[in-house]
């Protein structure tokens, strides 16, 4: 049980001792009086995708109606840049690349986190109906109260807390199983998604095509507004479930086995739901919904990694780039700027294709 | 085969077969009910309007605006709704005796999100305009996602449900979104687009049936041809071939028929789901796995529910109305539910 390098950690907060070598290279950074162990191949993946994240980040910066250099950008970036160059990086574009970055990662996480705890890799909070909860619960206010950013955002927080509780009290019948809760959620999605429908209907012309463009998911417009108050919510819930992700891998073993490990198994469920939910809703107020990456992005970084399991950090980097990198496709390379929540759909749904394809066949 | 053991009789059949008569008298009845639904749909609207009324533009060509009513929005809208029922409602049934999937609609298995996605690229890339020249669309992009489904929903144990119904999200989700970009970029189309899919029997006129009613005569023949072997296979594949049923033959002529009937209801109505979900279970649940009764009864409550939805959607918020794919969706998710929580629905 004790090898070397689990004995070293033994000075690690939580609960020491229990760790089995799993031999795999364990990097432990130590801060103050806290230690925390990281997955070697992990950080090398997170860091390698953080590099083309930047240059992403700095392609999608200097492209536009007004190309700029790489060196422009950078020197925007680091304040050398007054008048024209300045606005456009910095208040046109950099915004939009932000929310990007900062909402992918939030999908990837809420992704992780639902496909962790129902252990099923199709779960996936458009495809279970929460997103479209959110968009019901936004719709409601856009249309009928006309309401501000925060409202829209408690609005869909609240729409997605909903539908969340309603398709897993639905599917509850001696526990929960994922296929069970998969297919309730989609029976409740399709039911949101007729009313979203009816409600942009009988909305007046310019409310509905405004809802209509926002439901598809879309950066466009986003403020430095949005992204401040979108970020500081995601970021708040980022560091929740960094905190909780270890009970939540532990449960990954099963709930027994995790009671008795001495994890409180029904109260984590139900704050990894609260955050999850909570994380959705957040990006689905600012943009609409994004449909997919929550789906893709979980999945891609356990291949990445080579993790057993379901990771948060490795989630969370590659949601950032796969949003980023639909965003810039759907303004740039498609032939008329688009909403990027069309890009993750057609290139996500292909994706989910091929998971049933290959891993769903083989489970059932 | 292990396989045979495994094949359950289906859902929704109970103990008690009713006998043949029971059968005739429980489909007079329902046959009655169909009747008193579309005078009550020509009855009823935003506006009540005197039966007399009624009666006086049906057989005089009377001029006044309660008449104008009646004969230019009432009565194609019932009738639109007549024969989008009894499409979907045979094509639920017929998805369901071909996959023996309980979960099997073809509003959730995508075929009506296929022909939706074909009509827009009709309307909005090649400008077609009239119900004649997207029809074909229609059907391609049904038949072409029928068979999708179809082939990355069956596994070599057959086909699961789940697995069919993710892939009919999944396909459904794709078409969807490459749908919207087509209507994004193009204004047009998003315009013309914009209330059929919602799936709405108001404001269709009967320009849009006539064309299709010979298909929907085809798939009709089509239905009563293969009706005997898909009972058959009910059994089990091995037990239909001892029986001498052509299994690829069937299967072919049935997906023709579901594409036929799900295409063109999509054609005339925009997207209506659940219609074909619910009507077979109820269809069965009062007949027993007998697919020619099953699909006689099916073609027959399909209008009742579609006609049901359609009223209440228009009585509900008077003096607005709810669009009837809204209502089927209000109405069959609950059903969904309840399928997905009962035991039988293949270990969910």
């Amino acid at each position: 049980m004790s090898t070397g390098v689990s004995s070293r950690s033994a000075r690690a907060r939580p609960a020491p001792g229990e760790r089995v070598d799993s031999g795999r290279r364990v990097l432990t950074v130590r801060w103050w009086r806290v230690a925390v162990r990281l997955d070697l191949r992990s950080v090398v993946v997170c860091l390698v995708l953080a590099l083309v994240i930047a240059c992403t980040a700095v392609l999608a910066l200097m492209t536009g109606s007004y190309l700029l250099s790489p060196g422009q950008v950078v020197s925007a970036l680091a304040g050398g840049q007054t008048g024209l160059v300045n606005d456009i990086v910095v208040g046109w574009r950099l915004p939009r690349v932000t929310a990007a970055l900062v909402f992918g990662a939030a999908l990837g996480v809420s992704g992780a986190i639902f496909q962790s705890m129902l252990r099923n890799p199709l779960a996936d909070p458009a495809v279970i109906g929460f997103s479209e909860g959110s968009y019901t619960g936004a719709l409601v206010v856009i249309l009928v109260a006309n309401g501000t950013y925060l409202q829209l955002v408690g609005g869909a927080l609240l729409g997605g807390m909903a539908t969340a509780v309603a398709v897993y009290l639905f599917a509850f019948r001696r526990g929960v199983q994922g296929f069970r809760l998969i297919i309730i959620g989609i029976g409740v999605s399709t039911l949101l998604a007729s009313l979203n429908t009816w409600l942009i209907l009988k909305a007046d012309l310019k409310q509905a095509m405004a809802a209509a463009a926002w439901g598809t998911g879309s950066l466009n417009g986003v403020s430095w507004n949005q992204v401040t108050i979108g970020g500081a919510c995601v970021l708040v819930l980022l560091l929740l479930a960094g905190m909780s992700s270890r009970p939540m891998r532990q449960m990954e073993l099963g709930d027994d086995a995790a009671a008795a490990l001495g994890v409180r198994v029904t109260s984590v469920r139900l704050g990894l739901v609260v955050v999850g939910v909570a994380l959705t809703a957040t990006v689905t107020a600012a943009s609409g919904p994004i449909a997919f990456i929550s789906l893709v992005a979980p999945q891609i970084a356990r291949r990445l990694a080579r993790t057993a399991g379901i990771t948060l950090a490795p989630a969370a980097v590659v949601g950032a780039l796969l949003c980023l990198s639909a965003d810039y496709i759907a303004q740039h390379v498609a032939p008329t700027p688009l909403p990027v929540g069309i890009i993750t759909v057609v290139l996500g749904g292909g994706y989910l294709g091929w998971l049933l394809f290959t891993e769903a066949r083989r489970r059932l | 085969m292990t396989a045979l053991a495994l094949r359950r009789d289906g859902p929704g059949t109970v103990g008690v077969v009713p006998g043949p008569r029971r059968r005739v008298l429980g489909l007079v009845v329902a046959l009655v009910a169909l009747a008193v639904l579309l005078v009550l749909s020509v009855m009823i609207g935003s506006t009540a309007i005197a039966p007399s009324v009624v009666w006086d533009a049906l057989v005089h060509s009377s001029a006044g605006i309660d008449q104008f009513a009646i004969r230019d929005y009432r009565l194609p809208r019932t009738i639109v709704g007549l024969a989008v029922g009894v499409a979907l409602g045979l094509s639920g049934a017929l998805i369901l005796a071909l996959t023996r999937n309980p979960l099997a609609d073809p509003g959730i298995l995508g075929v009506h999100a296929g022909a939706s996605f074909a009509v827009t690229v009709a309307v909005g890339l090649l400008g077609v305009s009239d119900v004649h020249g997207y029809l074909w669309f229609a059907f391609a992009g049904a038949l072409i996602v029928t068979l999708m489904v179809l082939a990355i929903g069956s596994t070599r144990q057959g086909s699961s449900p789940v697995v069919m119904v993710l892939a009919g999200v999944c396909v459904g989700a794709v078409l969807g979104g490459a749908r919207e970009a087509l209507q994004q970029t193009n204004p047009a189309a998003f315009d013309a687009m914009r209330s059929w899919n919602a799936g709405s029997t108001a404001g269709r006129s009967l320009d849009v049936v006539w064309p299709v009613l010979p298909f929907f005569a085809v798939a009709l023949v089509l239905a009563v041809a293969v009706s005997g072997s898909l009972n058959a296979m009910a059994l089990g594949d091995e037990m239909a071939v001892a029986q001498g049923v052509a299994l690829a033959r069937t299967r072919v002529l049935a997906i023709v028929a579901i594409t036929l009937l799900a295409g063109g209801a999509t054609a005339i109505a925009g997207p209506i789901a659940f219609v074909g979900l619910m009507v077979p279970h109820v269809a069965r649940w009062i007949v027993g796995p007998h697919q020619r009764w099953i699909f006689a009864y099916s073609a027959v409550l399909g209008p009742v529910l579609l006609l049901t939805s359609d009223i209440l959607g228009r009585l509900v918020i008077r003096p607005g109305e709810i669009p009837v794919g809204v209502v089927t969706a209000f109405v069959g998710a609950p059903v969904l539910i309840v399928l997905a929580r009962r035991k039988k629905a293949s270990g969910l």
